[in-house]
């Protein structure tokens, strides 16, 4: 990290340690609620999407990404027959933005069944998004039967173990990780003992002043159990992030936005393109959600992340379909 | 085909399809239970647990709008991914307990004690 930055960062860096871990933050926020928060020195500001000042800052970024989730490829059920269509619907939300993103991150069940021509249709539709760069990590319906080697073989090349990786942005370190490999009877997701060693050696020679963006599918806290929403080993992922000021968390898997912030990490999941699950315990399983066509888009959508590096602040912000 | 032929044909047949006749030295009577369905419905193995006489075939069959597959601890069997409707059958001829679980979801559990 040059001075610079470093520089940039301290101006906001009150207690002299990167972070302000004064207050402990607890937020939790469902889809349809509209909210911006953006993290300030660890500190939690949140915003009504229709509250104008807040946005306002949100356009002030540095450089933003949008992520997108669960796309489902080859789902053709009653919850969405038409998956293409709402994906289609997605990039067009992308590129409507009043600033192109830097990149996309897809966070996995990019495919429904792992099919080769699942995978070229999404290549395809992504195309049309006004990013240079999209960046994945599989989710479980992306790595069925071959333990992921397709997958690895189309958007791997470059990565480590099962897909995981890093990279850096603007001063911003980002790391993708696999948590839906060798699943264990009875467990949730998994990081594995060679990732999770991987992920210590990554982050141990940053600055702690390094704003970090972890994604990986499955959410790496512990949100319902009973339905393997959560990582098994994910507290030991956290632990290697603990002394860093700022740390943003991004998950699918569960087809619908929720937010915790806790200390200094920023959790956050996003919503599908392709069709919605229910909220946790509220439905006897986890499978689709089936809703009134007319609704289906207001279920769905793309997730906007600004970065301002004055401010030491992510903010991350849901958008439905329509 | 001649009827000579024929008689032979149907009795190849008979003995195939008469599960660890003789083979396994297990005296499998024709009105036994040869056949046992699992259903596979909101993310649940149903009926979880199954007792069954060695030699019985196991049915699985998907009714979730999600895939799933059927994979025993020990990887003595492990199904293709199964999508809405598909099937896995198999067969376990060596009495003991299995537990097996869908990798993909692998809160998914099941148990089968054959006898």
């Amino acid at each position: 990290m040059s001075q610079q930055k470093t520089s940039d960062v301290i101006l906001y860096d009150h207690n002299r340690d990167g972070v302000d871990r004064r207050g402990f933050l607890k937020c939790m926020a469902w889809a349809g609620t509209g909210a911006l928060c953006v993290l300030q020195g660890g500190v939690l500001k949140s915003y009504a999407l229709d509250d104008s000042s807040g946005l306002h800052k949100a356009a002030k970024a540095d450089f933003s990404f949008v992520q997108i989730s669960d796309s489902h490829m080859g789902f053709n059920k009653a919850a969405n027959p038409d998956v293409v269509a709402t994906m289609k619907v997605a990039i067009d939300k992308i590129r409507a933005l009043p600033v192109a993103p830097e990149f996309i991150l897809h966070t996995g069940d990019i495919t429904h069944l792992s099919k080769p021509s699942e995978f070229d249709t999404v290549d395809q539709l992504l195309k049309a998004a006004p990013a240079k760069d999209v960046f994945f990590v599989p989710g479980e319906h992306d790595v069925l039967e071959d333990n992921g080697q397709q997958y690895r073989d189309r958007y791997g090349k470059s990565t480590k173990g099962d897909g995981w990786y890093s990279f850096d942005k603007k001063g911003v370190h980002f790391v993708g990780l696999v948590n839906v490999m060798n699943l264990k009877a009875g467990g949730m997701g998994s990081l594995g003992h060679e990732q999770l060693e991987w992920l210590e050696d990554d982050v141990k020679h940053l600055s702690k002043s390094t704003p970090v963006v972890v994604f990986a599918h499955v959410p790496l806290w512990t949100i319902y159990p009973d339905w393997g929403w959560g990582t098994d080993d994910s507290a030991q992922a956290l632990s290697y992030l603990k002394h860093f000021g700022s740390v943003t968390v991004l998950n699918g898997h569960i087809h619908q936005t929720m937010q915790k912030v806790e200390g200094n990490i920023t959790f956050h999941t996003a919503t599908s393109t392709a069709f919605p699950q229910p909220r946790p315990g509220e439905a006897p399983s986890p499978g689709p959600m089936k809703v009134p066509a007319e609704k289906l888009r207001s279920l769905l959508g793309v997730t906007d992340v600004n970065y301002m590096r004055k401010r030491h602040a992510l903010a991350v912000i849901d958008s439905t379909l329509e | 085909m001649k009827k000579r032929d024929w008689i032979l044909f149907a009795t190849v047949a008979i003995v195939l399809a008469l599960p660890g006749i003789s083979i396994l030295g297990q005296s499998v009577s024709a009105s036994s239970p040869a056949a046992v369905d699992v259903k596979i419905d909101n993310f649940s193995f149903l009926p979880p647990t199954i007792t069954v006489k060695a030699g019985t075939r196991i049915t699985w069959t998907n009714a979730d709008d999600i895939p799933h597959n059927v994979v025993s601890n020990d990887q003595s069997f492990k199904s293709k991914v199964l999508d809405t409707d598909e099937k896995f059958t198999y067969t376990i001829s060596k009495p003991g307990t299995y537990i097996y679980y869908c990798s993909i979801h692998p809160k998914m559990t099941g148990k089968i004690v054959v006898e």
